[in-house]
């Protein structure tokens, strides 16, 4: 295909999945393999005085692995090293890991498992947010506060004064299960002479690097990580495999055999990551023309037992508070803090869903007190090119976002439909009926890492030919679903102008591959297929340097200066590290510059209609427009914001995670509601395309924006629908009732 | 698996309690893979064809215990007749549910928030056990007697379930409350039956799902209601009685509130479909 | 320990095992055919989808004992001597399958529902698809897949 870049290119493991032989970590074995499994803590808090193994258990069969078989650091490598591999003495949590058994036979395995038991002598555990601010017991460090922020923009105390209203709003969100259809798994292999290989579904091969080595004390080249097809991540397999492959590993160590250990649903709930849960508490001082003079966020999220990835979330759940607005007087303070119950992660949109919904929940509230309607008071404060951020940064894209909410408000039949279900809400027929309503929310989401992450991440991809002419990528970004495998395709493809099919994308393996970092915050496309880019660039350049690629070629001039090349110096392959654009300043200490790269752009337009019988509240049609750059395959780019809309259509009216003592409850999916085929409203999603100079064909991040617009939005037309203002997310009907009964 | 209806009830009659009968799964396993299910020995009777069919007669439809939902929904009989039963049966788990899962597994699994028990309670079922010692047909209103109890002996097996084909002229409510549309196990779960003779309402039958122990015909709200022509007076104290019959529980999936609640506005609904 | 006998897409298999084995690991781990995956363990993610004797199931929720002289068909069985099946085809073309862990089950209803109804509409197609979740898509893709497959 020529130019392949902004075309429906097919998915290129598309053939693999659908025939069923894509091979994912539970579909392999390995000769002598162990299954494994882990013995979690019953109590939330509290001192291990004692572990049993009883039962009528052959346990010399076992292989046991305690605290203390740990040839390294008992701790998982990430931030602040808090998280033990395996508690030691004491748990912090529901589910915290303390004893790892591997055996051969998994039937029996699971008996085993049931016949451990952990004495523990309980401490008071806190768990909820409200409980941890309020110091009812210190769980962790001097405060309960694993991080805190601080941005100040302009001098908030003063702009009270000026204000014609004060509007205050406190808006608070759930946890919610990432739910990727494919558990998290991993195999290991490991023993002194050859180290610690370790094959399993994943988001981050490094990551999970970083932390083996540390939990071996090995050096790094004895540690190999390899990314087996992934069932989905959303950044529920962002931090949490590093735990999961270290226990496998540990087992293999000390069995010597290969440890196979797999999750199922019931565990995988119970026991891994979730969003954070958060508070947001909104003071905004405005003008009678409807000008915000000064904002003050206080944003808090639940962290759970221990740091993790808690400071880079708020880190984004921070910087985005504030939105897509200018505001001359922005103080935002926020909080991290510690509760027992398991850690909460990674996921798709990492604090700024959180934040976001409170944002555009507020502003609706704002408008209202002024007296304009929510489109109006928006147009009033959007921010435009060369206005600052919260964080003083200068948008120097060509945003109008005046013209993509005219335009999504068009695309949805806004001004009509509000109208209309104005008028047909108020005209009641004495029996139960349906209210509709019709909201919105404008957004903008950052991609890449924050601040100077990029800078200190100092990414790598490689190109490398082969004799026969094909172009092979190495990059240990994953495919989980979203498509990295053919984006990457397309730009080498685009680049180098050969045939999609002589692209290779190589399998993320730590041992060759080299770290492109992590996949996560809609970095994979934008900072990393600019490596890409770049790297195959190179390839171009070293044949065309050494003389044997004429300017203008064809395939087969390309492949013959391959192998020339190839026969002549041996081989072919080139690298490319990550550049930050120019005039990109971050100040990590006040939290002020550019706080990314580049921001997509979207307004996300909610029709719900809302049943006066049982108090659902559905989502019937839903628009999504965005302007994210340029788009790099319209297939793939329309499947992450429909998919990601779904999601946070989930988010908003389904999935509620029930809390029982620090532990979830609802930890099966008969129980835990995900929206089904008969659920998702049609979803009809637009693209504005504003090339961004800095990403690959003009491409910018796009795979967390979707989780970001749709339960503001959707609690924007619930309101409008029943003219109740409800402030929290998940919304379901158990909650609606008792604004009616 | 035993080869014929007659040595499955054999082996239930020697060993009674020791073996427990297995149908089409969608219960058993999912308790069996979780744990949750210390037995040991299982009858499979999956394979018996004594226990499938749907059989039609003037007075009576008779089903199968094995009839699976899918073979609810086909059949045209019970589509224009027990149009309760062919809603509550298209709403149980998705379509790979509805191919496996048996009406007779649904009553027999004693589930509070099955599906389609309201409906087989409101069109006045009736069942018949078997064993070894013969054959018993019995009121299904009243088989369940407590949470997941049930008069039936551990050497019985359910053998079919029988409709009265009385509901001609009937207006029939069926409404099953869950968080999604498809594959949701119930929040609350209404069907309700009535005619209307000269402006007043006869024949009411009513039954709620997921708000007590077992499935419940609401006997004393169906007494209050017939030969009262419908208006907001009936309703309330239709709605009042209503809310004596049940005993809805806060769990993981909703609150005695929401039940209670929600129970009563789909008896008013009910009630508002009914024209006087 | 008994044998139990059934076809596996066409063909005539034998295996040794519990009756009350699921399927799904029978199929997995005796047979290798490991395209039939494991979500939920309980019939509700509809990944374990199969064909047995012409209606889908959930292979998890399946006993050994109960497949006796049946014909299953897996997702391993959908393409015909290498060429795809219309369905997968428009999966791959229309964006039905991005991370694929549903891609089986799904793949496997669909073709199920368009030899019951060769035209569906988008209720009917909700409706068959109902029993199988995917956290990627949104669905959109996945239905849109399903309309292309049968347009053609």
């Amino acid at each position: 295909m020529d130019h392949p870049i902004g075309k429906p290119v097919p998915r290129k493991e598309g053939r693999k999945k659908v025939t069923g032989q894509a091979l994912y970590i539970d579909d392999l074995s390995y000769p002598d393999m162990l299954h494994a499994v882990t013995v979690r803590s019953p109590a939330a808090r509290g001192k291990i005085t004692n572990i049993t193994f009883g039962g009528d258990i052959p346990w010399d069969e076992f292989t046991i692995v305690t605290a203390k078989d740990i040839p390294g650091a008992n701790y998982v490598a990430l931030i602040l090293n808090d998280q033990p591999y395996l508690a030691d003495g004491f748990v912090n949590h529901p589910e915290e890991p303390v004893v790892l058994l591997a055996h051969p036979d998994k039937y029996l395995l699971e008996e085993a498992r049931r016949n451990v038991a952990l004495e523990i002598e309980p401490q008071p555990p806190i768990f909820s947010l409200a409980d941890s601010l309020a110091k009812k017991q210190i769980i962790w460090g001097e405060d309960n506060v694993f991080k805190k922020f601080l941005v100040d923009k302009g001098n908030v105390d003063d702009a009270w004064a000026n204000a014609d209203f004060i509007v205050e709003g406190e808006y608070e969100t759930g946890a919610q299960e990432q739910l990727y259809i494919e558990n998290n798994g991993a195999i290991a292999i490991a023993n002194e002479t050859d180290g610690v290989t370790v094959w399993g579904s994943m988001q981050c091969p490094y990551y999970v690097h970083k932390a083996l080595v540390k939990l071996f004390g090995l050096p790094e080249e004895k540690i190999r990580i390899i990314q087996t097809e992934t069932g989905g991540g959303f950044g529920g397999k962002e931090e949490y495999p590093s735990l999961i492959a270290g226990h496998a590993a540990l087992l293999a160590w000390k069995s010597g055999k290969p440890v196979k250990m797999i999750y199922d649903r019931a565990e995988d709930m119970v026991a891994t990551t979730k969003r954070h849960p958060s508070r947001t508490r909104h003071k905004s001082a405005v003008t009678r023309e409807g000008k915000l003079l000064a904002m003050e966020i206080d944003f808090v999220i639940d962290g759970g037992a221990y740091c993790t990835l808690s400071p880079v979330v708020l880190s984004r759940g921070t910087i985005h508070a504030a939105g897509p607005y200018v505001c001359p007087n922005v103080r935002i303070h926020s909080r991290a803090v510690a509760t027992n119950v398991p850690p909460h992660g990674a996921f798709r949109g990492f604090g700024a869903p959180q934040s976001i919904f409170a944002l555009e929940r507020h502003i609706d509230k704002v408008a209202q007190t002024v007296g304009l309607t929510p489109e109006e008071f928006r147009r009033r404060n959007f921010i435009h090119e060369g206005e600052t951020t919260a964080t003083s940064q200068i948008i120097r894209e060509r945003i109008d976002m005046d013209h993509l909410l005219t335009r999504a408000l068009e695309l949805s039949d806004y001004h009509a439909k509000r109208e209309r279900f104005a008028r047909e809400n108020n005209a009641s027929n004495g029996r139960f009926s349906k209210k509709r309503g019709i909201g919105f929310a404008s957004f903008m989401h950052g991609a890449g890492f924050t601040g100077s992450g990029e800078v200190y991440l100092q990414s790598v991809v490689s190109a490398e030919a082969t004799a026969d002419g094909k172009v092979r990528i190495l990059a240990a970004s994953t495919e989980i679903g979203q498509g990295t495998n053919t984006i990457f395709s397309q730009i080498a493809s685009e680049t180098l102008g050969l045939d999609f099919d002589s692209i290779e994308i190589v399998q993320p393996d730590t041992s060759h591959v080299p770290n492109s970092g992590p996949t996560v915050a809609s970095r994979t496309s934008m900072v990393v297929g600019k490596l890409v880019e770049s790297a195959v660039m190179g390839l171009k350049q070293t044949l065309a340097g050494s003389g044997l690629l004429p300017e203008k070629y064809s395939e087969s001039e390309f492949k013959k200066a391959c192998a020339d090349y190839i026969a002549k110096f041996g081989s072919l392959k080139t690298s490319s590290t990550y550049q930050p654009p120019p005039n990109v300043h971050w100040d990590d200490e006040k939290y002020q510059g550019d706080a990314y790269g580049a921001y997509a752009w979207a307004i996300y337009v909610a029709e719900v209609s809302f049943d006066e019988l049982t108090y659902e509240a559905r989502v019937e049609d839903f628009v999504a427009l965005q302007e994210v750059g340029r788009v790099l395959n319209p297939v793939l780019a329309a499947g992450q914001i429909e998919g990601g809309v779904a999601q946070a259509i989930g988010f908003t009216l389904f999935e509620n995670v029930v809390w029982k003592d620090g532990r979830m409850a609802n930890n099966q999916m008969t129980n835990y509601i995900i929206p089904t085929p008969a659920d998702i409203p049609p979803i009809r999603v637009f693209f504005e395309e504003n090339p961004y100079a800095y990403g690959p064909g003009g491409a910018k991040g796009i795979g967390e924006l979707p989780m970001d617009g749709a339960a503001p939005a959707i609690l924007n037309a619930i309101e409008h629908a029943t003219g109740i203002s409800f402030n929290q997310v998940p919304l379901m009907p158990e909650t609606l009732i008792e604004a009616f009964v | 698996m035993p080869p014929s209806l007659a040595d499955a009830l054999a082996l239930l009659n020697t060993e009674p309690g020791v073996w427990k009968p297995f149908a089409g799964g969608t219960d058993l396993m999912v308790l069996l893979e979780a744990g949750k299910l210390d037995h040991r020995n299982y009858v499979n009777i999956w394979g018996l064809n004594e226990l499938r069919g749907i059989d039609v007669t003037d007075t009576h439809v008779t089903l199968g215990a094995l009839t699976t939902y899918t073979e609810v929904q086909a059949h045209p009989v019970l589509q224009s007749e027990f149009p309760m039963l062919c809603q509550a049966a298209s709403e149980t788990g998705g379509l790979a549910i509805q191919n496996r899962g048996t009406l007779g597994g649904n009553i027999v699994n004693a589930s509070p928030a099955a599906d389609s028990p309201p409906a087989l309670l409101v069109y006045d079922a009736e069942i018949e056990l078997i064993s070894t010692r013969g054959s018993r047909w019995l009121p299904y209103n009243g088989f369940h007697t407590g949470y997941k109890q049930m008069t039936i002996a551990p050497d019985e097996l359910l053998a079919r379930i029988r409709l009265p084909r009385t509901t001609r002229g009937a207006s029939h409510y069926y409404r099953k409350v869950g968080t999604r549309k498809a594959q949701a196990i119930s929040k609350v779960c209404f069907a309700g039956l009535a005619r209307i003779d000269q402006g007043h309402i006869e024949d009411v039958r009513i039954a709620l799902g997921s708000v007590a122990p077992i499935i419940v015909r609401c006997v004393e709200t169906e007494n209050g209601l017939r030969g009262r022509a419908s208006g907001a007076e009936t309703t309330q104290a239709a709605c009042a009685s209503l809310s004596r019959e049940i005993s809805p529980i806060d769990d993981i999936r909703s609150t005695a509130k929401y039940r209670l609640q929600v129970a009563q506005n789909l008896l008013t609904d009910f009630l508002s479909t009914l024209k006087t | 320990m008994q044998t139990f006998n059934f076809k596996v897409n066409g063909e005539e298999r034998s295996v040794e095992g519990f009756g009350m084995a699921r399927l799904l690991d029978v199929l997995r781990e005796q047979l290798h055919l490991t395209g039939t995956k494991e979500g939920c363990g309980e019939g509700e993610c509809g990944a374990c989808t199969v064909i047995i004797d012409g209606q889908i199931v959930n292979s998890c929720l399946v006993p050994l004992g109960q497949v006796n002289g049946a014909e299953i068909t897996t997702i391993e069985g959908v393409a015909r001597n290498g060429e795809l099946h219309a369905v997968q085809q428009a999966f791959i073309d229309h964006g039905g399958a991005q991370c694929g862990i549903c891609t089986p089950g799904m793949v496997l209803a669909a073709v199920d529902l368009l030899k019951r109804n060769s035209e569906p509409n988008e209720t009917e197609i909700r409706n068959g698809l109902a029993g199988n979740l995917c956290r990627c898509t949104g669905y959109m893709k996945i239905f849109e897949s399903v309309v292309r497959a049968y347009q053609k």
